[in-house]
């Protein structure tokens, strides 16, 4: 197996000084899908953000490797035409943007980064409305502004759409789940699934069992402090979901 | 916060030198003397080969003129302009009567050929290949239907050429530079000239209407819908040359036309003086719909050099049942003071003002407009979006007023601000008077910052810095854009997104 992701030694701190990430090293192999869970403040979205590149973050120590590459040496455009992608907790919304407008911009400024040809526009169209259609999502929800007004599920729907047009090479799930009825859940998770390749990794952020009952990972780890303290196949979320997160709250500190 | 700060040191070494038509035409001109006197002015109208009143016309608003200071109510600020340093007529030197497109000088011709300003006819009827991304409709699908576009294209102080005359003629449209339906049409130009902005009106318009050499002339005979789009394309070039363009537009009964204006000028280290005035006259049931592209040279990185824009554009619906709609994205000059206006006289009119002002580098903007409501159950629509960046200050200046007897007024204003970066300012002054009870006003106002988290969102999709702050500020700006017509939606969209390169880190 080749390993798409290699993170050693991290430490992280938000700009004004608080360390979040604390000696984390992870490596995703192409094909696999590993599931972060742990409590609230252990890092989790942290770690997301770090991957994307988002400004406010502080690297202190530590190498990110992706195919091999410097990851943390590239600005986060270059991330994404790298094939990172961030699926958002909380997607932010684009007043006077239609979605369509938005999926065209950011597919043809990927290729443009990678030196592709830019795709037309009806090719583009008719390639998003394949996609929309296996997530539910109508040719009205394209029209509206991006996210503005969208549910929760409409919202994540609309990330998965977007993961699912940019095809990239890392997807970073952040708390997928929240926000969503069970029958959204469903459709998003299939949305995620579709992605599975042997290709593609990706990372699944969750507090709860429930997303992975429909995702199903190949590792699970539990992140807390900053680290990974324990790393475990899919049943280890089962029994979190029985025990909580309390002991190894302590353990960390 | 680590983003902020970058910002801050992008706008700190912004540079708004991206300016494209910066660029000079070499050419011979022939210019009145240097500074303002009943001497330049007779110089002016005898080389107009103007009728006798008119000359009359000018050295009176010259006379009052100089009873006249200098307005400073606007929040902009700039050295006192020297009146008597500036050339007021500046002329490309014709080597003979020009009778065809073909005599016009070569460099003129290239000139607007590198501005993408058509004078040849033949490109527009063969369709003139169309920017790629081009305004998308409802579902993104790019549409561009083909039109024709006349063009009178002023160059300095005089119009070079004009398309289209002998099709729009047959219409019964009579569009000319100004200067030649002064001789041609004189009856009509009198009859309208001064009568929306008087020639005492404010000290930039009294000199204008001293001093203007030409501009654009529209006449769209009763019942008549103008068959194409006109557009009148300015071009400052002379060093020290203050433009006085003064346009006239008069829709007749029922009438109906469509109007664009586009300016550029090259880049020079002094300022210049623009001051043209533009009246607007609507008759029973007519329509005059008016954009503006104002992409004049707004200076460089250190605030040095670019174009005093002091503008006074109103329209006067004169007659029942009429419309006037101005269009704006102003993008460029050093200093912007422009309120194109609407006065609401024949019942039932309506006037709109949808406006985008950008400000950028050293920028200064105090724009807005004035609804006057004089007749009975007049309305008016505001719409404005003023974005600022760098160091600049943004201004929304306007007036909403119904008079005694304008019963059943309305009026719908809306003005938001967009900031990027935190040195720039945006300002929203509105002036609201009702002296008829039955008037219903609403006015909404929003100021807000360009959010981190969304250019963040935007670039981890892969978008750069620069096409994330242009998308979000098309989404800002979308509303107005759409009043445009499609080949200036185009380039407004692009000409926004120039005007914010490096606006943000």
């Amino acid at each position: 197996m080749t390993a798409l992701l290699e993170i050693k030694g991290l430490h992280a701190e938000i700009a004004g000084g608080r360390k979040i990430i604390q000696g984390l090293d992870l490596t995703v192999n192409k094909g696999e899908i590993h599931a972060i869970m742990g409590p609230n403040g252990a890092g989790k979205s942290t770690l997301s953000y770090v991957l994307a590149g988002k400004p406010g973050y502080e690297i202190t120590a530590g190498e990110v490797y992706l195919n091999g590459e410097d990851l943390l040496a590239m600005e986060a455009d270059e991330r994404a035409a790298k094939g990172v992608f961030l699926a958002f907790q909380y997607p932010l919304e684009i007043p006077g943007v239609a979605t369509l407008t938005f999926l065209r911009a950011a597919f043809n400024a990927q290729r443009k980064a990678r030196g592709e040809e830019e795709l037309s526009s009806p090719d583009l169209i008719k390639r998003v409305r394949e996609i929309a259609k296996t997530l539910n999502i109508d040719a009205d929800m394209l029209k509206r502004p991006l996210n503005v007004g969208f549910s929760g599920g409409e919202k994540k729907r609309n990330e998965t759409l977007q993961m699912a047009l940019l095809q990239p090479s890392l997807c970073v799930l952040d708390e997928t789940d929240s926000g969503l009825d069970i029958d959204a859940l469903k459709v998003v998770a299939n949305g995620v699934n579709a992605l599975r390749s042997a290709e593609r990794g990706m990372i699944v952020i969750t507090h709860y069992q429930r997303l992975l009952d429909y995702i199903v990972p190949d590792i699970v780890h539990v992140f807390a402090a900053g680290r990974i303290v324990r790393t475990g196949g899919a049943d280890l979320a089962r029994e979190l979901e029985a025990t909580g997160y309390a002991q190894y709250q302590s353990e960390a500190a | 916060m680590a983003a902020v700060q970058e910002t801050i040191d992008r706008v700190k070494g912004i540079d708004v030198d991206q300016y494209r038509y910066g660029f000079e035409t070499q050419i011979e001109s022939e210019k009145a003397p240097k500074g303002l006197s009943e001497d330049t002015i007779r110089f002016i109208s005898a080389k107009k080969n103007e009728p006798a009143w008119m000359l009359e016309w000018r050295l009176e608003a010259y006379r009052r003129w100089l009873t006249m200071t200098e307005p400073t109510w606007a929040r902009v600020g700039y050295p006192k302009i020297d009146y008597q340093d500036l050339y007021y007529y500046s002329a490309p030197k014709p080597k003979k009567k020009v009778a065809s497109l073909d005599e016009i000088d070569p460099e003129i011709l290239k000139t607007y050929e590198k501005l993408g300003i058509p004078l040849r006819e033949v490109e527009l009827l063969e369709g003139v290949e169309r920017p790629s991304a081009a305004v998308e409709t409802e579902d993104g699908e790019a549409a561009a239907p083909r039109t024709k576009i006349a063009v009178d294209a002023v160059f300095d102080s005089v119009s070079v050429a004009t398309t289209f005359k002998e099709e729009l003629k047959k219409a019964g449209v009579i569009f000319m530079p100004i200067s030649e339906a002064l001789r041609e049409h004189p009856d009509l130009v009198q009859k309208y000239l001064g009568t929306v902005v008087p020639t005492t009106d404010n000290y930039f318009a009294t000199l204008n209407s001293a001093v203007f050499s030409d501009g654009s002339f529209v006449y769209i005979p009763p019942g008549v819908r103008c068959p194409m789009e006109l557009s009148t394309y300015f071009r400052i070039n002379e060093r020290n040359t203050g433009q006085f363009e003064r346009t006239l537009i008069i829709a007749d009964k029922g009438a109906y036309v469509s109007y664009l204006e586009g300016c550029t000028a090259p880049q020079r280290d002094e300022n210049q003086l623009h001051a043209a005035v533009v009246e607007l006259v609507a008759l029973d049931d007519a329509e005059i719909k008016y954009s503006t592209v104002q992409n004049w040279y707004p200076g460089n990185s250190e605030g040095v050099g670019g174009i005093y824009n002091f503008v006074t554009k109103r329209g006067d619906c004169r007659g029942a049942n009429s419309k006037i709609s101005w269009t704006q994205v102003e993008t460029g000059s050093a200093i912007t003071w422009k309120y194109p206006s609407c006065i609401l006289r024949g019942d039932n009119s309506s006037g709109e003002f949808y406006s985008i002002a950008i400000s950028n580098g050293f920028q200064q903007v105090d724009s807005g407009t004035k609804m006057i409501h004089l007749g009975k159950n007049t309305s008016s629509r505001i719409i404005s979006k003023g974005i600022a960046a760098g160091k600049s200050q943004n201004t929304y200046r306007g007036l909403v007023s119904a008079h005694r007897k304008a019963s059943g007024a309305r009026n719908f204003t809306a003005c938001d601000s967009l900031l990027i970066g935190d040195k720039c300012g945006a300002h929203t002054v509105p002036y609201i008077e009702a002296k008829n009870s039955s008037a219903v006003f609403e006015h909404e106002a929003t100021t807000s910052k360009i959010s981190e988290d969304v250019l963040f969102y935007c670039i981890q999709r892969g978008l750069s810095q620069e096409e994330a702050v242009g998308l979000v500020v098309n989404g800002f700006v979308k509303d107005v854009l759409q009043q445009l017509p499609m080949e200036f939606a185009v380039e407004a969209q692009k000409l926004i997104s120039i005007s914010l390169e490096g606006s943000v880190g």
